[in-house]
């Protein structure tokens, strides 16, 4: 056979042994891309990402091991699949599960550390501190300085970054000073009149000074040194507020004092299970998610059953092999499958559109009414099973008439002669065998609508909406759709915690699911049968 | 058990009864053809309705004529072209790499004994349970981190969203593959080995060429599901001229739904034809992989 054509002798066995020269260059290529991914995640360091540097480096330990280990010899065949699955699967699941178990959301975004950077960065007036009077000056070059004039009438030039100094007219290109004790000029930068400066967007917001002595524009008639407003206590792990002693202590992720102030900021912190408590047993949540979950069982399930009967009638009623015509029928029958989903969407939304849409129109003049598709629950809970039929139906026809055909003819035959009606013959002979053969599509197809996105988020969006929910939720809302809202819709905050809780709820439910299925079709025993 | 069954020529009664149903089933089949092809029908007149909106369209418009079609390929806010442009050519490198991948990692579950191995089967199948859209707020923040340092990996680049694509690559058809790799007798590979060839020889001289058939299936679904896809494209891609068709065609909806109605039916069937050639042209091949379990995408 083909095996003629293969030249080269080699020992056979799992490790396929190279020449010395091809294993240096193997060994030259790994060493080249190690380099690489070392620069990399240096500048991932560098950058402060730290999850993902880890997420790399362990991947790119990995890759080593693999490659430089023989036993490891069959993981090289799946390697760049396993890479890419680990950084672009895995690793966001690991994330979601992560942030799940975080406060990560609306004013909870940055880290601990910027958090309290931020924090630190706040001033204040001292009542010690020493104020000026001031003028300022800018260069052609945009920069600034100021010249201040203390309650003694010692006159100093700041500069941003710069300490304060005390020059004399005369000395570091100070020009003669004016009848207040301003200088006229000073070289290299334009003396701002009151309204200039008063009008200058960037002045107010300039630190001049060195660090930790810095004077900024308080009014327009005075600079003032500030101090920071707060000191943080890492003992406390609390925020000391500088002017009046109080204490802001860390409570999930915000500074919050024993009054209930909270300094903004906050930052991601880890608050445990209280996302899932949330969604189990929060009173507020309660009735919406409850709605949610109902629906969302209730649509996966009557997807199905409505999909799976129209595509087994239909498979049934054109079994027959003489049927004239049948391949045409089946071409014009799976022609919505044929469709991009989205496609199919936008067009049913346009239909069904109420005021304008054929559908409603034709009904309208038919009957002089037609269904709120979209404004009512139910109508809209319709509509999205009947848009999903029309999507899936010739899905289920397709593999209904294959097993359909599996499926011998003895055994109708058999039936025949026992005397049973068509009837039985369909709940006792046909549905059982047809379930063993599909059944295990049945599952995976209930799976794939329980987490259906695209057809609520680009049907209707969900809508119409759910009245006094504490977070956006709508009546044909499922789970996936409401996360959705959750983490990416910004109208009442965005809360990655409770959107990835609810994402790893989703996933046990589906999980779940699958296992069910791996059992009922023994898969797993297949995994381990040595063909 | 049953007497034998006496075989008799049909009555002239039964072949009318047969006749009468199959009447019947043409008038259902009738039907259900005009419940499947009516919203295409729908569009195409739409399409060629020079009202162009939504409120005035009738099935069969009057003085239809192609002008949503020129007006489609003109709009400078939607480069039909190049978004189609960008659909293949994102679709077809990702179905291809992920085809290989699926492969040749199939091949190793199926051929070589390690340790792990169910293991790891069984964690590929969990693993692509995890909903994926959930998943886009960690996508979302790796690309654009990974795009700090790679600005050609970051967002609003082709490379990254493949990337992404591939991701999912060890998925689920590598256990429809792996059963099809099964049902080649292991035979055929010793009778090599005992000539002296090595591993990657028999895969890719004896194997490979077996598997055609589950290969174009495999090849064409990934293909469609790709270029259905415009979750995670929605998310990853930002610019007007970097879209996929089908981020285009969304975001274009939402914005002009019903005074644009014709000009969207006209993108929206020039972008469905070439999902719909392909499937009525290879409705066999597709038919035969998706009662094996084989998934879009």
């Amino acid at each position: 056979m083909a095996s003629n054509t293969v030249q080269k002798i080699h020992k056979p066995g799992a490790s396929d042994r190279g020449p010395i020269f091809s294993r240096l260059i193997q060994f030259i290529l790994l060493v080249a891309l190690d380099i690489g991914t070392a620069w990399f995640l240096m500048k991932l360091a560098d950058l402060g990402y730290f999850p993902l540097a880890a997420a790399i480096l362990i991947i790119a330990i990995f890759v080593n091991v693999v490659l430089l280990r023989k036993k490891a010899y069959p993981i090289r065949w799946m390697l760049v699949g396993l890479v890419f699955m680990g950084l672009f699967t895995i690793y966001p699941i690991v994330f979601t599960v992560w942030v799940a178990f975080t406060n990560y959301g609306e004013s909870h975004l940055i880290t601990k550390q910027q958090a309290i950077d931020q924090i630190l960065n706040l001033t204040y007036l001292p009542e010690t501190g020493r104020a000026y009077t001031w003028t300022a000056f800018k260069s052609s070059g945009g920069e600034y300085a100021l010249w201040l004039k203390d309650a003694d009438g010692n006159g100093y030039l700041a500069k941003p970054g710069e300490p304060l100094s005390q020059p004399q007219p005369g000395e570091a290109g100070i020009g003669a000073l004016d009848g207040q004790g301003i200088p006229e000029s000073i070289e290299g930068y334009q003396r701002l009149s009151g309204i200039l400066a008063a009008t200058d967007k960037n002045l107010m917001s300039i630190k001049f000074g060195e660090e930790g002595k810095t004077i900024q524009i308080r009014s327009p008639m005075e600079a003032a040194e500030l101090q920071p407003l707060y000191k943080y206590d890492p003992e406390q792990d609390a925020m000391i507020n500088q002017e009046t002693g109080t204490v802001y202590k860390n409570l999930r992720g915000m500074f919050t004092s024993a009054s209930g102030q909270e300094l903004r900021p906050g930052f991601v912190a880890s608050i445990k299970w209280t996302n899932f408590r949330d969604f189990f047993i929060s009173p507020a949540l309660r009735g919406p998610i409850v709605r949610l979950v109902t629906w969302n069982f209730g649509f996966a399930f009557f997807s199905l059953l409505l999909n799976f009967s129209l595509g087994l009638a239909i498979a049934i009623l054109y079994n027959d092999p003489d049927f004239p015509l049948k391949k045409l029928i089946r071409s014009l029958l799976i022609i919505p499958y044929t469709i991009p989903a989205l496609i199919t969407i936008l067009i049913w939304r346009g239909m069904l559109n109420p005021d304008i849409g054929v559908v409603s129109r034709v009904l309208e003049s038919l009957f002089g009414w037609s269904p709120p598709w979209f404004t009512d629950q139910w109508w809209a809970k319709i509509a999205i099973l009947l848009v999903n039929l029309w999507l899936s139906y010739p899905y289920f026809m397709l593999i209904c008439s294959g097993a359909l055909q599996s499926i011998p003819d003895e055994i109708y035959a058999a039936a025949k002669v026992d005397g049973a009606s068509p009837w039985q013959t369909f709940w006792k002979i046909t549905l059982p065998l047809l379930l063993v053969a599909v059944g295990p599509l049945l599952i995976a197809s209930f799976t794939f609508n329980f987490n259906n996105f695209n057809l609520i988020y680009l049907f209707n969006a969900g809508g119409p909406p759910m009245a006094g929910t504490p977070t956006p939720a709508g009546h044909t809302d499922i789970l996936i759709s409401y996360v959705y809202n959750l983490a990416f819709s910004g109208s009442r905050g965005v809360n990655y915690g409770f959107a990835s809780a609810i994402t790893i709820i989703i996933f046990f439910i589906v999980g779940t699911i699958t296992l069910i299925q791996f059992r009922f079709t023994r898969m797993w025993e297949k995994v381990g049968e040595n063909v | 058990m049953s007497e034998p069954i006496s075989i008799q020529p049909p009555r002239k009664s039964m072949r009318k009864q047969r006749r009468r149903s199959i009447i019947v089933r043409w008038i259902i089949a009738l039907f259900l053809i005009f419940f499947s092809i009516f919203p295409v029908l729908w569009v195409i007149s739409a399409s060629l309705n020079p009202t162009g909106t939504l409120a005035t369209q009738q099935l069969i418009p009057n003085n239809p004529g192609f002008g949503n079609y020129r007006e489609l390929l003109n709009l400078d806010q939607f480069p039909f072209w190049k978004w189609l442009w960008n659909s293949i050519k994102v679709s077809s490198i990702t179905s291809v790499l992920s085809l290989s991948i699926t492969t040749v990692a199939a091949y190793a579950f199926s051929r070589f004994r390690f340790r792990g191995r169910q293991t790891m089967l069984k964690g590929i199948l969990l693993i692509n349970v995890f909903p994926g859209v959930l998943a886009l707020v960690a996508t979302f923040l790796m690309v654009s981190q990974i795009g700090d340092v790679f600005p050609f990996l970051g967002l609003d680049n082709h490379t990254s969203l493949i990337m992404v694509y591939l991701g999912g690559a060890m998925g689920v058809n590598i256990w429809l593959m792996k059963g099809f790799l099964d049902t080649i007798p292991r035979d055929i590979d010793e009778s090599a080995m005992v000539e002296g060839a090595s591993d990657w020889q028999i895969f890719t001289r004896l194997i490979l060429p077996l598997l055609r058939p589950i290969l174009i299936v495999i090849l064409i679904l990934n293909y469609i599901g790709t270029y259905g896809d415009f979750v995670l494209a929605r998310v990853l891609l930002r610019s007007n001229e970097n879209y996929t068709l089908m981020v285009g065609l969304q975001i274009f909806a939402g914005a002009q739904f019903s005074q644009r109605w014709g000009v969207f039916a006209a993108g929206a069937l020039m972008g469905a034809l070439p999902i719909m050639i392909i499937y009525l042209a290879l409705q066999d091949q597709i038919v035969g992989g998706l009662t094996q379990g084989a998934v879009k995408g």
